[in-house]
């Protein structure tokens, strides 16, 4: 549900939480992507920072610059002249996977969690379009939903120490793209060969909050010449 | 004269990285800042050596590395005691010091604190990546090829030789901090303190708790009396952007203290170490204990304002 006040809460001295809703859902996510894009155009004096995720935006500023009050007063303000034709329209982009073996380790798993075959969680994963409601975990994630009712698995009870690069994952109602090698508790099923995250590139994210995001699997041949 | 080969690391030591004040601004890509754990330190060698303040420096955890200079270099080492040595003598820290070509400095071990730094006239050159020379070890970019340093590593300095002259400054005495082995920080409540009943929240504000083995750069794992949110709650909230200094309740009940590798997260966060306190998170080390004490908000900005005038005045003599 979106709130009709944003709710806020403090982070210390230096950020502000600005929630706008208490659940992770379109209509309250695209509230903070007009937020944060009213933010950037409107850059509030003293904000070094501003991180948004699902239901909210955290405002990190300089307190030597403004003050929370201060802060708060201008994002109520904000909030007062949102105009949701400012937002850029979402861009798609489309994600090409090598779905199940050694790409998908749990994609047999999954099926058999919820009875059916893994050509049908890949039938399912690919057919759906996900929003992207924000980046984190580790630099270039992809948190993106909702998944498909017939998909929502709950994490690995184990989480492995080592998920490879590009591994797109599910867990509960969302779909992830580890966009770097790290541990992990997702349920692992296919791989893309996309970079996600590059630090040498402007952005260095692949996606970014908003974008809406279609998988399709990739053939044999496909994946033979990504392995060479 | 451009980048001048200054250092060669001989042994590195357990985590020795390249690291400046951070990168900020990439939050919403899921960049998370980087940089000195203490700032404070980072900063003061830097500006001992004749150094823009946010300049990168070596950062160096707990066992020191061995290092040649491979030329006459100045050098300051501010941080965490491990008792630095040049050529077996030992070296007065807090102080702009000339290493002469072959000079080896290695540290004798950890007296006091947890990371020393050493800030070199003349910085590193590495590459600015995001703006910024920290080197993000979780993604492996920044400061040298995104790893800590190794045995061989070089480093460079940009123009070396004009950083000699500013050799023997000193910081004010008074103002060099001390790593006490029981810390008391100072925190605001929030932004979850209301996921916490009344009862909890004291065991929180009343008890000490120890740093363990597990902490690192991304967070302090402390262990200590259960802090159990509210029974009807579920065990995560959804995932929010976090800042250094922030104090998380995971499933365990045990508080972490947010660093400097983390952007967002899903626990609930009882309160948050003020912004003066934080350079004295990243000298806490395994053993050591904090008691948390709550402040007001305005107290925490005064904090800001004293630290902040002590900056301004520069606080080095010759």
């Amino acid at each position: 549900m979106l709130y009709s006040n944003p709710q806020y809460r403090v982070m210390g001295d230096r950020a502000l939480l600005v929630e706008l809703g208490d659940e992770i859902d379109l209509k309250v996510n695209n509230k903070v992507r007009e937020l944060f894009v009213a933010i950037k155009t409107n850059s509030l004096e003293g904000v070094v920072e501003t991180i948004p995720s699902y239901r909210s935006l955290l405002l990190i500023f300089d307190p030597l610059k403004t003050t929370l009050s201060l802060l708060q007063n201008r994002v109520h303000d904000l909030l007062k002249t949102l105009d949701p034709s400012q937002l850029p329209e979402p861009r798609r982009v489309e994600i090409p996977v090598a779905y199940g073996s050694e790409y998908g380790p749990d994609l047999e798993w999954v099926a058999g969690y919820h009875g059916i075959t893994p050509d049908e969680v890949i039938r399912l994963h690919t057919e759906h379009t996900y929003h992207v409601y924000m980046i984190g975990f580790m630099p270039g994630f992809p948190y993106m939903g909702e998944l498909p009712k017939a998909l929502i698995t709950p994490r690995r009870e184990t989480p492995r120490t080592v998920v490879p690069r590009g591994s797109v994952a599910l867990a509960q109602g969302q779909t992830g793209i580890y966009s770097t090698q790290s541990p992990g508790g997702w349920q692992i099923i296919g791989r893309t060969p996309l970079t996600l995250f590059d630090p040498g590139k402007w952005p260095p994210a692949l996606l970014e909050m908003g974008d809406r995001v279609k998988f399709f699997a990739m053939d044999e041949e496909e994946i033979a010449d990504w392995e060479q | 004269m451009g980048a001048v080969e200054t250092l060669e690391i001989l042994a590195p030591g357990p985590l020795t990285t390249v690291q400046d004040r951070g990168r900020f601004g990439f939050g919403r890509y899921g960049v998370p800042p980087s940089g000195a754990v203490d700032s404070f330190s980072l900063r003061k060698g830097n500006l001992l050596v004749g150094n823009a303040e946010n300049e990168a420096s070596l950062e160096i955890t707990i066992i020191g590395p061995k290092i040649v200079a491979l030329i006459d270099t100045l050098i300051a080492i501010t941080g965490a005691d491990l008792q630095p040595k040049v050529n077996k003598i030992p070296l007065e820290m807090w102080r702009s010091q000339l290493l002469k070509k072959g000079d080896v400095l290695s540290f004798k071990g950890p007296k006091s604190g947890c990371r020393a730094y050493l800030a070199i006239g003349g910085g590193i050159s590495v590459q600015n990546i995001m703006g910024s020379k920290s080197t993000n070890l979780a993604a492996q970019f920044g400061g040298l090829d995104g790893r800590p340093l190794r045995k061989g590593d070089i480093i460079s300095s940009d123009s070396p030789a004009r950083y000699l002259k500013a050799v023997g400054r000193s910081l004010d005495k008074h103002l060099i901090p001390s790593y006490a082995k029981d810390q008391v920080l100072r925190v605001i409540s929030g932004p979850q303190d209301d996921h916490f009943s009344t009862k909890a929240k004291e065991i929180f504000f009343g008890s000490p708790f120890r740093v363990t083995p597990q902490s690192d750069r991304t967070g302090i794992r402390l262990a200590g009396p259960h802090i159990e949110a509210k029974k009807n709650l579920k065990e995560s909230i959804i995932s929010e952007g976090v800042v250094p200094g922030t104090i998380q309740i995971p499933g365990d009940a045990q508080p972490i203290i947010i660093l400097a590798e983390t952007v967002t997260g899903g626990y609930r966060k009882v309160a948050t170490v003020i912004s003066a306190d934080l350079p004295l998170l990243g000298q806490l080390k395994p053993g050591d204990t904090v008691n948390f004490r709550k402040v007001s908000m305005d107290k925490a900005y005064q904090a800001v304002q004293v630290g902040s005038a002590f900056q301004a005045l520069g606080a080095c003599t010759k």
